[in-house]
C-alpha cells in the first residue's frame, strides 16, 4: 500500500499493462466469437447482449476483433521493441567497446538514419516491402533501433571507466564477456525505461501505418485497421472508431505510466 | 555567431547527402520491384522491360545514383507516372499547405501547453496541477488517429462550429492544428511544470519574493524565463516530428498537402513521386532541426556557440 502511494505511476501502469497482456493472451480463449465471421444481418449493430461492443460494417463481432487485435497490436509492438533493443544494444555496445574509427563510423551512420524522420522511414519501407506482418515489423524496427544504439553506447562509454569493469578487464575478460556479464546489467535500468516508453510509441506508429493501409493486410483485426475501417461509418456507427481508439489509448497510457514509474524507481535507487 | 552558422551549414552537407542517399537506397535497393508492383504480377515481359527503360531502372545502379544526384542539383525530380507532371511542380504546389498545417500545429501546441504548464507548475500538488497533468497524460495517450475523428464529430457535425475537411480560411485550420498539436502540447506542458517546480525553489526566486513581488509576478517575470530553456530544447527536438505527424492529420482531414500526395503516390505505385515526397520531408526535417538548434542556442546565452 505504501509503495503504491509512493509510486502511483508504477502501480497504475503495471496494472494496466498486466491487464492488457492478460487480454491478449487469454482473451481469445474466453471470447469465443470468430473475429472474421461475417454476418450482414448484424452490420453496424450497436452494443447488446450477444455482441457486447456491437458489430462492424460486415457484422463481425467488435469484442472478438478488439481482443484478437490486442494479440496482434501488442504482439507486434513488443516484438518490435525487443528486436530494436537487441539490435541497438549489439551495435551500440560493440561500437563503444571497439572505440576509435569503428565507433566513429557507426555513430556517423546512425546520425544519418536519425536525420531521417523515423515515421517517414517506416512509411517508405512499409510501402516498398508491401503489406504484411513481417514487413510491418521490419519497417517499425528500422524506425526504432537507432535510439537504443545511442543510449547503450553512451551508457557503456561511461560505465567502461568504472573500477569493477577495469578490474574485470585487468583479469583478462574478453570484450564479449565484459559486455554481457559486467556492462549490460549496469545499463539495464535506463534501457528498460526507454523500451517501455518505446512500446507506447510503436503501438501508435503501428496503428498509423495500418490506418494508411501500410500495415497488416485486412481483414487482420489490428486496431489501426479497425480505426481505418470505422472512419467511413463515423456518423452512423461511432462505436466502430471508439472501441479501437480507446484500446490504443489505454495501451499507450499503460506503457507510458509504467515507463514513468520505472524511471522514478531507478532514480530513487541511485 | 556567423562562424558558428557557417560551420553548421557546412556540416549540413554530409548529413543532407546521407539523407539523399538513404532515400535513393530505399527506393532502389530494398527488395521488391517497383515495376512489377506498378504493373501487377501478370504484366507482359515486354511492358515490364519498357517501363524499366522509361524509369531508367535498366541502367547500372551507380549511373542511376549519379543521374539522381544530377537531377536533384538541377531541381529535377523526374516525372510523376500517375499524374504525368514533373514531380518538382507537384511538390511545390502541395508543400505550402503542409508548412501551414505544421506551423499551426506548433502554435496550437504552445497555446495549449503554456497555460496548462503554468497552472500545474505554480501550485504543484494542487487541484490545478492534478487536472492539468491528467489532461497531459490523456493528450499523450490519445492517438491523433482517434482524436481527429472525435473532434470532427463534436465540433463539425454536432455543434456545426467548424468545417469538416479541406483547406480554406482560418476556420479550416483549427481542428487539424489541434489534432496535430495535442501530443506535443502534452509533452511540453509536463516539461514546463517540472522545470517550473525546480525553479521555484531557487535562491533568486526567494530574493524576488522578499523584494515584495507577488508570487505570480515573481513566477512570470523571473521563474518562467529560467524555466524555459529545457522547454525550448524539447520543442526543438519534437518540432521535426510534427512534420511527419502531419501525414496522418492530412489524411484524416483531407488536407491537400505533401503527406496526402505521398500516400496517394504510394497507393498508385508512383515511385518517382514517392521518392520526391520522401526526400522533401526528410530534407525539411533536417532543416527544421538545424533552425531549432540555432534558436535554442540564441535563446540561452549560457550555451557557448562552439
Amino acid at each position: 500500500m505504501n509503495s503504491i502511494r509512493r509510486n502511483p505511476s508504477l502501480a497504475a501502469g503495471g496494472t494496466l499493462v498486466t491487464l492488457l497482456a492478460a487480454i491478449a493472451i487469454f482473451g481469445p480463449l474466453i471470447v469465443r466469437a470468430n473475429p472474421d465471421a461475417i454476418d450482414l444481418r448484424h452490420a453496424l449493430a450497436g452494443a447488446g447482449a450477444h455482441h457486447w461492443l456491437g458489430c462492424d460494417s460486415l457484422g463481425r463481432d467488435m469484442l472478438a476483433r478488439i481482443v484478437w487485435g490486442a494479440r496482434l497490436s501488442l504482439g507486434v509492438s513488443t516484438a518490435v521493441a525487443a528486436i530494436s533493443l537487441a539490435i541497438g544494444t549489439l551495435i551500440g555496445g560493440a561500437a563503444a567497446l571497439a572505440g576509435g574509427r569503428v565507433d566513429n563510423l557507426v555513430m556517423r551512420a546512425i546520425d544519418v538514419v536519425l536525420a531521417f524522420p523515423g515515421f517517414l522511414l517506416a512509411i517508405a519501407l512499409a510501402a516498398i516491402l508491401g503489406p504484411g506482418l513481417a514487413d510491418l515489423i521490419v519497417a517499425l524496427t528500422a524506425m526504432g533501433w537507432t535510439g537504443y544504439a545511442r543510449l547503450v553506447r553512451g551508457e557503456v562509454l561511461s560505465l567502461r571507466e568504472r573500477e569493477y569493469v577495469e578490474a574485470a578487464r585487468a583479469l583478462g575478460a574478453r570484450p564479449s564477456r565484459l559486455l554481457i556479464r559486467h556492462l549490460l546489467p549496469g545499463i539495464a535500468g535506463p534501457v528498460a525505461v526507454q523500451a517501455t516508453f518505446g512500446v507506447g510509441g510503436i503501438i501508435i506508429a503501428e496503428a498509423a501505418l495500418s490506418f494508411l493501409g501500410l500495415g497488416a493486410r485486412p481483414p487482420a483485426p489490428t486496431w489501426g485497421n479497425m480505426l481505418e475501417a470505422g472512419q467511413a461509418f463515423i456518423l452512423v456507427a461511432p462505436h466502430l472508431t471508439t472501441a479501437p481508439g480507446v484500446a490504443i489509448g489505454l495501451s499507450v497510457l499503460g506503457f507510458n505510466l509504467l515507463g514513468d514509474g520505472l524511471a522514478q524507481l531507478i532514480e530513487r535507487r541511485r | 555567431m556567423i562562424r558558428y552558422l557557417a560551420r553548421r551549414l557546412l556540416a549540413l552537407v554530409p548529413v543532407a547527402l546521407g539523407v539523399v542517399t538513404l532515400t535513393f537506397a530505399l527506393i532502389h535497393l530494398v527488395p521488391g520491384d517497383p515495376v512489377s508492383a506498378m504493373l501487377g504480377d501478370y504484366a507482359a515481359p515486354a511492358d515490364v522491360a519498357q517501363m524499366r527503360h522509361v524509369l531508367g531502372l535498366d541502367r547500372p545502379m551507380g549511373q542511376q545514383y549519379v543521374g539522381f544526384l544530377y537531377g536533384l542539383a538541377h531541381g529535377d525530380l523526374g516525372q510523376s507516372i500517375s499524374q504525368h507532371e514533373p514531380v518538382a511542380r507537384l511538390i511545390r504546389e502541395r508543400f505550402p499547405a503542409t508548412l501551414e498545417l505544421t506551423a499551426a500545429g506548433l502554435l496550437a501546441a504552445l497555446l495549449i501547453a503554456f497555460p496548462l504548464g503554468l497552472i500545474a507548475g505554480a501550485n504543484p500538488g494542487g487541484a490545478g496541477d492534478l487536472g492539468a497533468m491528467g489532461f497531459a497524460i490523456l493528450g499523450i495517450s490519445v492517438p491523433h488517429l482517434y482524436l481527429g475523428p472525435l473532434l470532427m464529430i463534436v465540433f463539425s457535425l454536432d455543434l456545426g462550429w467548424l468545417p469538416l475537411t479541406g483547406r480554406g480560411g482560418l476556420a479550416h485550420l483549427v481542428l487539424p492544428a489541434i489534432t496535430l498539436g495535442t501530443a506535443l502540447a502534452a509533452i511540453v506542458a509536463r516539461m514546463l511544470r517540472q522545470s517550473l517546480v525546480q525553479v521555484i525553489g531557487a535562491d533568486y526566486m526567494r530574493t524576488a519574493r522578499s523584494k515584495g513581488l507577488s508570487r505570480r509576478a515573481a513566477l512570470i517575470r523571473h521563474g518562467l524565463r529560467n524555466a524555459l530553456t529545457p522547454v525550448i530544447t524539447l520543442i526543438g527536438l519534437e518540432a521535426g516530428a510534427l512534420l511527419t505527424g502531419s501525414i496522418i492529420t492530412e489524411m484524416i482531414f483531407s488536407w491537400p498537402g505533401l503527406g496526402r500526395l505521398l500516400i496517394t503516390a504510394i497507393n498508385n505505385r508512383d515511385y518517382p513521386l514517392v521518392e520526391g515526397c520522401v526526400l522533401t520531408f526528410a530534407l525539411s526535417y533536417v532543416i527544421v532541426n538545424l533552425v531549432t538548434d540555432f534558436l535554442y542556442r540564441a535563446a540561452d546565452p549560457r550555451i557557448r556557440l562552439e
